[in-house]
C-alpha cells in the first residue's frame, strides 16, 4: 500500500516537473495539474495510510485514536484542491489571453531562436 | 474587554471580505457605490489597525498578556480550534498595509480602477488576504491566505490587460503555483511529523523531536522557507519579480510592494517562533545572510543595467529584500529592530515612487517607448487626448513639474538612503547596530553587510540621478502634464509618512526595538496563544 502510493506520488511530481519545465504554456498546466495531484496525495499520506477505518467519530466504537483515520489532513486536502482548481482555472484563463495576444503558446510569447 | 472589542482582531479580515463581496452585487456601472464601499472598508482596516496598536502597547486598556490578543474563532481552544493572534510584529504590518492601501487606492480612482472590471473588489481581496496573512495563528491558514491574496494579485496584475502583462503574468502565476506546492508539501510534513500547524504549538513541540524525527522537521522547514524565499523575492528565485511589477499599472506595483514583504513577514515569525530550539536552515543566519548579500548583489547588477524606470523600482525592491535578509541573517547579532525600520520605510518610499513614475511618464511626449504598455492598456487611445475622461475629473494642482521634480528627489534619497529623510535612519541605524553589538571586532559578516548596503545606496544613486537627469533635465518637448489632486495626494501622504517616521525616529525607533525583543523570547507568544481560554463555558478537563 505504502509503495504503491509513494510510487505514484514519485511518478505524478516526477512527470509534472518535466511538464512544467517545458516551453509550451499547455505542458505547463498539465504539469502544474500533475504536481497538485502529487501533493494532495502526499497531504493525505502524511496522516498516515490507514484502511478501513473512519475519519469521523463513532460512538459504537472505543474511544481509541488508532481506531480513526486522521481527519485533519483530508480537510487540509479538500481545500487544497479547490484552490488549487481555481488558481489553475485562472491559469488556463491567462494561458488562452497570452496565446490570443502573442499568436503563439510558448511560454515567453515568442518563439526561441533555432 | 469584553463587548465588541474583543471582536477587532479579527476586523481586519472581516471588514474588506464583506465589503468586497457587497461590491460584487453592485453594478459595476455603479462607481460611486463601489468607491463609497471601497472607501469606508479601507478607512474601516485603519481605525481597527490604530485600535489594534493601542491595544498592544497597552496605550488602550486590554487583558492582553504582553500586549499579544489571542481571537479564537469558532471558541475552540488552540491548539485545535483556528486562531488569530494580534502582536507588536502584526500590528505594524497591518498599520503599514491600510497606509499603503490607502495611498494606492486613492490613486487608483483617478484614472486606473475604469482600465478593467472589478478592480474595486479585487483589491479589497488582496487586502484581506495581506491581512490575514499578518494575523493568523497557524501554518495552513497562513497558506489559505496567501492563496487569497496571490488569487486577488493574479487579477491585478493583469488589470488593464495587453501583451507585456499578460505575458509577464503567465510567468507570475506559474512561479507562484509552484511556491504554493511547495508550502503545502512543506506543511503536510511538518504537520506528519509534528501532529500541529499551529504556530505556538509548533515551536513548543519542535523542541521535543529528536533522531529522524527532528531531521524530517528540518526539511520540511526548509521547503517551507524557500516557499516563503520564492514570494519574497530572494536570489535565485526572484527572476519573476522585475517583468510583473514593472508591467503592472501604477497603483497595483505600489501595493505590490507590500506583498514580497509577506514572505519577509513570514520568515521573521516562524524564524523567531522556532528560534529557541535551533533555526532549521533557510530561518537561521548561515543561509539567510549568503542569500541576502546574493539578492543584494542581483539587486545591484539590476538597477544599473534596467533602462526604464519601473524595473528600475523593481530591482529597488529586490535590494530592499535582499537587505532584509541581509541583516536579518547577520550571524551573531540581531538587527530586527533596525531591518523593521527599515521594512517600514522602503515598502512607503517603493510605494511612492511606483506611484510617481507612472505620472512622471507623462511629462514624456506621447508615443515615446516608455508609454507603450500604458498604451496597451488603453486600447491605443491617445491617454493624454482631449476627448478621454481623464482631464475632466478631478481638481488639477499647481505647479506640477515642481511637484513631481520634488517629489522624484524625495523617493530618491529615501531609496536610496540619504539624509534627511528616514531611508538614512534606517540604513544608519542598521549598520550601527551591526558594528555596535558585534562581539569584540566587527567580522567579515558585518564588512559584507556594510559594503554591500552602502554600495546598494550608490548604485540607486547613479541609476535614479541618471533617470532623473533624462525625465526632467534632458528632454526638450517636455509636456506639463496636469495632475489631480487624487493623484498627487496620496504620493505626498506616503513621502510625508516617511518625513513623519524620521521626525518621530525616537518613539518608533522603541516600539521596534521592543518587538525586537519580544520576538527574541517567543515564550510569551507561546504562552499567549497556549493559555486562551474560550469565551464560553466550557469544562476544565475539557482544556488543554
Amino acid at each position: 500500500m505504502e509503495l504503491i502510493l509513494s510510487l505514484a506520488i514519485g511518478v505524478l511530481a516526477g512527470s509534472g516537473v518535466w511538464l512544467l519545465l517545458r516551453p509550451r504554456s499547455f505542458q505547463v498546466i498539465i504539469g502544474l495539474s500533475l504536481i497538485s495531484y502529487a501533493v494532495n496525495l502526499f497531504i493525505f499520506s502524511m496522516g498516515r495510510v490507514v484502511l478501513g477505518t473512519p475519519p469521523v467519530i463513532d460512538t459504537q466504537l472505543v474511544a481509541d485514536a488508532s481506531q480513526y483515520a486522521d481527519p485533519l489532513p483530508q480537510a487540509l486536502v479538500l481545500t487544497a484542491i479547490v484552490i488549487a482548481f481555481a488558481t489553475t482555472a485562472l491559469f488556463l484563463v491567462i494561458l488562452l489571453a497570452a496565446r490570443g495576444f502573442s499568436g503563439t503558446d510558448h511560454v515567453d510569447g515568442k518563439e526561441a531562436h533555432k | 474587554m469584553t463587548g465588541w472589542m474583543q471582536h477587532l482582531p479579527i476586523l481586519p479580515v472581516v471588514i474588506p471580505l464583506i465589503c468586497g463581496a457587497l461590491m460584487l452585487v453592485i453594478r459595476d456601472g455603479n462607481r460611486r457605490g463601489r468607491l463609497t464601499l471601497g472607501f469606508v472598508s479601507i478607512a474601516g482596516q485603519s481605525a481597527t489597525a490604530i485600535a489594534l496598536l493601542g491595544l498592544a502597547t497597552g496605550y488602550l486598556p486590554s487583558d492582553w498578556p504582553h500586549g499579544v490578543g489571542v481571537y479564537l474563532l469558532g471558541d475552540w481552544p488552540a491548539p485545535f480550534g483556528i486562531v488569530a493572534v494580534v502582536d507588536r510584529l502584526s500590528v505594524i504590518m497591518l498599520l503599514l498595509t491600510s497606509t499603503l492601501g490607502l495611498a494606492a487606492w486613492i490613486y487608483a480612482t483617478a484614472r486606473w480602477d475604469r482600465a478593467g472590471v472589478h478592480f474595486h473588489p479585487l483589491y479589497q481581496f488582496l487586502l484581506m488576504g495581506l491581512n490575514g496573512a499578518f494575523l493568523t495563528g497557524d501554518l495552513f491558514n497562513l497558506f489559505v491566505f496567501f492563496e487569497v491574496l496571490l488569487a486577488a494579485s493574479y487579477g491585478l496584475a493583469l488589470h488593464g490587460s495587453g501583451r507585456a502583462r499578460v505575458s509577464a503574468g503567465l510567468h507570475y502565476v506559474a512561479v507562484n503555483l509552484v511556491a504554493s506546492f511547495l508550502l503545502l508539501i512543506a506543511m503536510a510534513m511538518i504537520y506528519g511529523v509534528t501532529g500541529s500547524l499551529n504556530m505556538a504549538d509548533l515551536a513548543a513541540r519542535a523542541g521535543e523531536l529528536s533522531g529522524p524525527d527532528r531531521r524530517l522537521f528540518e526539511s520540511g522547514a526548509a521547503i517551507l522557507g524557500v516557499a516563503f524565499l520564492i514570494k519574497a523575492a530572494a536570489w535565485p528565485l526572484n527572476f519573476w519579480l522585475p517583468a510583473t511589477y514593472a508591467n503592472a499599472c501604477a497603483p497595483v506595483a505600489a501595493i505590490f510592494m507590500i506583498m514580497t514583504k509577506v514572505g519577509v513577514y513570514a520568515m521573521l515569525r516562524i524564524g523567531s517562533l522556532l528560534l529557541p530550539t535551533g533555526a532549521p536552515a533557510a530561518f537561521g543566519g548561515e543561509w539567510m545572510f549568503p542569500l541576502g548579500i546574493a539578492t543584494l548583489a542581483f539587486g545591484i547588477i539590476g538597477l544599473i543595467a534596467a533602462p526604464q524606470p519601473e524595473r528600475q523600482a523593481s530591482y529597488c525592491a529586490i535590494i530592499s529584500s535582499g537587505t532584509l535578509f541581509a541583516a536579518l541573517g547577520m550571524p551573531g547579532v540581531t538587527l530586527t529592530g533596525p531591518a523593521l525600520f527599515y521594512l517600514v520605510t522602503s515598502v512607503l518610499a517603493l510605494g511612492a515612487f511606483f506611484l510617481l513614475l507612472e505620472m512622471v511618464e507623462r511629462t514624456q511626449a506621447f508615443g515615446a517607448d516608455l508609454l507603450a504598455v500604458s498604451l496597451e492598456a488603453f486600447d491605443l487611445e491617445d491617454p493624454e487626448s482631449p476627448d478621454s475622461s481623464d482631464d475632466v475629473v478631478g481638481v488639477a494642482i499647481p505647479a506640477a513639474m515642481a511637484f513631481l521634480g520634488l517629489s522624484f528627489v524625495a523617493c530618491a534619497l529615501l531609496i536610496a538612503g540619504l539624509p534627511p529623510m528616514s531611508g538614512f535612519v534606517a540604513k544608519f541605524t542598521l549598520l550601527s547596530a551591526a558594528v555596535q553589538t558585534a562581539e569584540g571586532t566587527p567580522g567579515t559578516g558585518t564588512w559584507l553587510l556594510m559594503g554591500f548596503v552602502i554600495f546598494s545606496g550608490l548604485a540607486c544613486i547613479i541609476a535614479l540621478g541618471r533617470t532623473g537627469i533624462r525625465l526632467f533635465w534632458s528632454v526638450e518637448d517636455t509636456i506639463v502634464p496636469r495632475l489631480r489632486l487624487s493623484e498627487a495626494g496620496p504620493v505626498s501622504l506616503l513621502i510625508f509618512t516617511t518625513i513623519a517616521m524620521s521626525i518621530w525616529a525616537g518613539p518608533i525607533m522603541r516600539y521596534l526595538d521592543q518587538t525586537a525583543d519580544y520576538l527574541g523570547s517567543p515564550s510569551a507568544y507561546i504562552n499567549a496563544v497556549l493559555t486562551q481560554h474560550p469565551g464560553r463555558d466550557v469544562a476544565p478537563e475539557a482544556l488543554p
